[in-house]
Formats: C-alpha cells, structure tokens, sequence
C-alpha cells in the first residue's frame, strides 16, 4: 500500500479508473473476439464457443469472394472518399479564406454536417436520392433534363456513387475547417517575400501555403481515419450493402454474417481485418502527422 | 483578401458565388428534411412535384408522438429521453475520467507514458461495428444487453481517449509555472488544480464534453445492436423503426430526424467557437 502514496503513483493513480474503462470495454472484447475468430461460433448453438479450429475462419475468409470484393470496396471506398474530402475541403478552405466579410457565419455554416448523425445523414440522401419522391430527380424532371426517373440508390453503379456523395457531404468540412485554421494561421512575411521575389501565386500556394498547411492535413486525416467505420450507419439505412452486393462494405458483411447468420466465429475474424485496417491507416497519417511536425520544427 | 493581393471584379464576383453555390450545398440538404418535417404527406408524394409548401402542419410531430388516432404511434418520447441520459451521463463520466487521464499526460513523468498514451489512442481506432459482435457476446452474459448502464459504459469507453487527447492538448498550453506559483503560496496541489488550473482550461474541457455528447448522441453501429426495446432504444435506432421492407414513412422520420439534430444543433452553436479551437490545438500542439 505504501507505493500509493508516493508521488510517483500520482500519475498512475489519475489514469487508472481509464485504464480499467478501456479494459474492461475494449481490451477484454478484443481478447473475446480474438478466441472467438478461432472458433465456429454461432449465436444459436453456445457449446460452440469453446471449439477451437485454428485458423479455419480466417482460411475461409481468404478464399471467399465476397469477402474480397467487400474488403477491395471498402479499401476503395475509404481512399475515393477521404481524397475527395481533401481536394473539396481544401478549396472550400481557400474559398472562405479570400471572403472579407461574415466569415464567422461562413464557419457556421460549414460546421453544419460535423453535427449529423451518420445515420442521419444516410436517411437525408436516401431522401433526396429517392426515385419517386426525391428532391434531385424531381428537380431534374422538372427542368425536363430527365423524362423517366433515375434509380439512384437501386441501380448497381449509380448506387456506390451516391454513398460517396453522401460520405463527402457528412465530412469535408472536417477538412475545410481545419485547413481554414491553417490558412488564418499561415505567416504573412515569407508570401510577402516570395510575391517580391517574383513568384506567381500558384509557386506561392505550392512552395509556401501547402506545405504549412500539411500538417493540418494528416490532422484531419488522422481523425477521419478514426472514424471511417461510421459509413456503415450511413449504408446501413441507404442500401444495407444491395443492390446485389454492389454496395457492400466489410462492415455490412460482417453484421450480415455475424447477427443474421449468427455466424458469430467468422463475424469476428472479420473484425480483426477491419480493425486491423483502421489501425494502419491511422498509423499511417499518424506518422506523416509527426513528420510534417518536425519538419515545420513546430512545438514539440 | 490574401496577403493585399489585388482582386479584379470578376475574380470578387466569382468567389462570392463559389462561396453562395458551396453554402446552398452544404445547406440544402438538411433544411429540406427540416422543411418535410412540417409538411403533409400529401404533398410530399404529390406528382408533378409541389416544390413551394402550400401548408405547414405539425402534424407529423403529433403522429410520431402517438396523438393522433389515426396512426400508430412510436415510443419517440421514450428514445428521447434514452438518448439524453446515455448521453450526458457518459459525457460527465467520461470527462471527468478523461480529464484525470489528461491532466496525468501533460503534467507528470512517468514509467510507460508513451506507450499507455498509445494504448488509448489505438483504443480509439476499433470501428464501432467491429467492437459490438465481442460486446454483444459479452453484454449478453453479463445481463447488460437492453440496459441503458450497458450503452453508458459502452459510450464512456468510446470518449474516454478523445477526451484525453484534447485535455492532455488544453493541459499543456497551460504555463506549469501558475500552479507552482500557487503552491509556494500555500495551496495544495489539488487546491492548485482546483483554483487555478481547472479554470483556464474550462473552455478546452467544453469542447471535449461538445465532442463526447455528440459522438454518443449520434452513435448507431453499437446502440443498434445492444439495444432492443423502449428500455434502452436510443433516437437514431428508433430512426430505423419507420422503415419497412418496402415502404418508408417520409414526414415522419423527417420529424424524427428534427428532434435529432435539434438538440445537437443547438448544444454546438453554444461552444462552436471552443470547438474549434479544441480540434485544431489539440493535434498541432500536442
């Protein structure tokens, strides 16, 4: 007892009830996941839980199509979506920087996605993209562009386009207000000097804005990276993975597998992939976050 | 206008309406759910469309309340007030139990920091989807499935590294030296907390609170599958019960999508100007 009242214990002290939070929710799962993607368990037969396989799930996985063609899309889907982000938030961001006038409310404004529920927002474009009641093809039959409905969330290469639509939506202003921060942060004297050395704008935007502003780039992609999954909510409600499969996500096959199928061993083997591809992804930027910082020999 | 750069008008003319076309985008969408909310459903399905609203009713409202006798009503009451004692019960312990957490990270030395500050952040990382087939498996035995304790330490665990990322951000940028000032003076370390420390970093603790109220407020994958009926049912699975297999209830979930956004809309006005401020801080200078 008495190294508790040390002051060294201080620290572990004030980080211990979160330690046991993150045990207790997310290790101890992780662990429960782990077996259980080494075992056939399903939800209907329990005794199954304590069969041990080996790596049977995860061989199946590997030789399953659908699954590749799930994990490829995602994949696919998370680069598309996050480079979109990027290129729109950044224009976004030049965009409001050069306004003079209510650029406050112009913030505001811009903020309006970051408070929607993914589930919400997959609900909005399910809406709006609707063959028969939507905003878009009654705008589009109005103008008389079309004269038959377009079955956005229904045709197999329509459909995946509109979930991006709806996923770039939900979060480009992750990166427009964050590279918005940047900018007003950007120092004026080095474009100063660059303009009277003779640089044209667009050297100035890629010799001096863009590299400041590369930070804040992986800062946003590191939190977006965290929170890629949420696009499950948003196909959940949209197309749940149809037509035919063609907006199927690792996500949505794996709760089809796990909760549907009770297939809870294999649900789980995917899982691991899935989390083990958001770990790497947020490493990734991680590590250009902590190089771009070094690089700028900024605070720490 | 960009370090005195000399705009020409049609350059002025252009960017405003850059900025009119990106707003209407940004805009559009959510204000015509809000406008179907208030509309009748007549006119919403009427072909050839009916683009300027004739009548505004809130009947929709009454109807997913259960007031009206013509159609079944929901437990949208119950949902509502699922969802806001899930959520302000694990924002408030998660931003005390993170706040601890932080305040450990940026002011104290000690054996395996990097590695435990990792730990968190890669806690962090575990898609939602991902982390609910062990929980339902585990909740299930535990008796916690259907319980809004069960959500609650789910959303506290969800919050928790966030919330010690951004306090461990606001922390640091407080100089260590007013605290030691306020020892030598004779206060306790914790009164030294308490009085000088905790509220310079107020304005950082409510955007972290902004940020863990929302994450479980509008949280779907895990509620979905740890919740089943009125006990626990929070307001985006209740979003799902107006879908059927081929028919979906347009005014009425657009009213429950209302009294979804309400509340998160209001709250983050509030702060936004912290909000900010948390985002961009707590990553450059942490």
């Amino acid at each position: 007892m008495n190294f508790l009242r040390l002051p060294r214990a201080t620290p572990y002290l004030l980080l211990l009830p979160a330690i046991v939070v993150i045990l207790g929710v997310v290790l101890v799962p992780l662990v429960v996941s782990f077996w259980t993607s080494f075992t056939p368990y399903n939800l209907t037969k329990p005794a199954t839980l304590f069969q041990f396989v080996g790596l049977r799930n995860y061989e199946r996985l590997l030789g399953n199509a659908d699954f590749w063609w799930a994990f490829g899309r995602t994949i696919l889907f998370i680069t598309i979506a996050l480079n979109l982000e990027m290129v729109l938030g950044l224009g976004l961001a030049l965009l409001i920087n050069k306004v003079t006038w209510g650029q406050r409310t112009l913030r505001t404004i811009m903020m309006f996605p970051m408070m929607f529920s993914p589930i919400l927002v997959g609900f909005q474009f399910k809406y709006l993209f609707n063959d028969a009641v939507g905003l878009v093809n009654n705008a589009l039959f109005d103008l008389g562009i079309i004269q038959q409905p377009i079955p956005w969330l229904v045709d197999g290469s329509l459909a995946p386009l509109t979930i991006i639509l709806a996923e770039v939506w939900m979060s480009t202003s992750v990166f427009a207000i964050l590279l918005l921060a940047g900018l007003m942060a950007l120092p004026k004297e080095p474009i100063e000097a660059a303009k009277v050395d003779g640089c044209n704008p667009w050297q100035v935007f890629r010799h001096i804005t863009l590299p400041f502003l590369m930070p804040f780039v992986y800062i946003a992609m590191t939190i977006r990276s965290l929170d890629v999954a949420r696009a499950y909510d948003m196909v959940r409600i949209m197309t749940n993975g149809g037509p035919a499969g063609r907006t199927e996500l690792l996500w949505t096959l794996m709760t089809r597998t796990g909760y549907n199928n009770s297939q809870m061993g294999m649900a789980n083997a995917m899982g691991y992939v899935s989390i083990l591809t958001s770990i790497l992804f947020t490493y990734y930027f991680y590590r250009k976050l902590v190089s771009a910082r070094a690089f700028m020999g900024g605070a720490q | 206008m960009s370090a005195g750069s000399i705009e020409r008008p049609w350059q002025r003319w252009a960017i405003r309406i850059g900025v009119f076309i990106a707003m209407l985008i940004l805009v559009l969408p959510g204000a015509w759910v809000v406008l179907t909310a208030f509309r009748p459903n007549i006119e919403v399905l009427a072909r050839p469309a009916v683009w300027i609203p004739q009548n505004l009713t809130l009947h929709n409202f009454l109807g997913i309340f259960g007031r009206l006798d013509t159609q079944q009503g929901l437990p949208v009451a119950n949902y509502f007030i699922n969802s806001m004692v899930i959520s302000v019960t694990s924002t408030v312990v998660a931003i005390a139990v993170g706040m601890m957490g932080g305040y450990a990270f940026a002011r104290y030395r000690f054996r395996g920091k990097a590695a435990l500050f990792l730990g968190f952040m890669l806690s962090r990382t575990v898609p939602g989807v991902a982390l609910s087939l062990p929980l339902f498996i585990l909740w299930s035995r535990l008796g916690l499935i259907d319980t809004s304790v069960g959500l609650i330490i789910v959303y506290m665990a969800v919050n928790i590294p966030f919330t010690i990322w951004l306090t461990d951000g606001f922390f640091r940028q407080i100089p260590v030296d007013l605290s030691e000032a306020a020892q030598i003076d004779g206060c306790t370390r914790w009164q030294a907390f308490w009085k000088v420390e905790f509220p310079l970093a107020r304005s950082g603790l409510a955007s972290a609170a902004i940020f863990a109220f929302l994450t479980s407020w509008n949280e779907y994958a895990l509620a979905s599958q740890l919740t089943r009926t009125t006990a626990s049912k929070t307001m985006p699975v209740g979003l799902m019960d107006f879908t059927a297999q081929f028919t979906v209830d347009w005014t009425g979930m657009s009213a429950m999508a209302v009294l979804i956004i309400v509340p998160a809309l209001v709250l983050t006005f509030i702060v936004q100007k912290h909000l900010i401020a948390g985002l961009t801080f707590g990553g450059v200078k942490g």
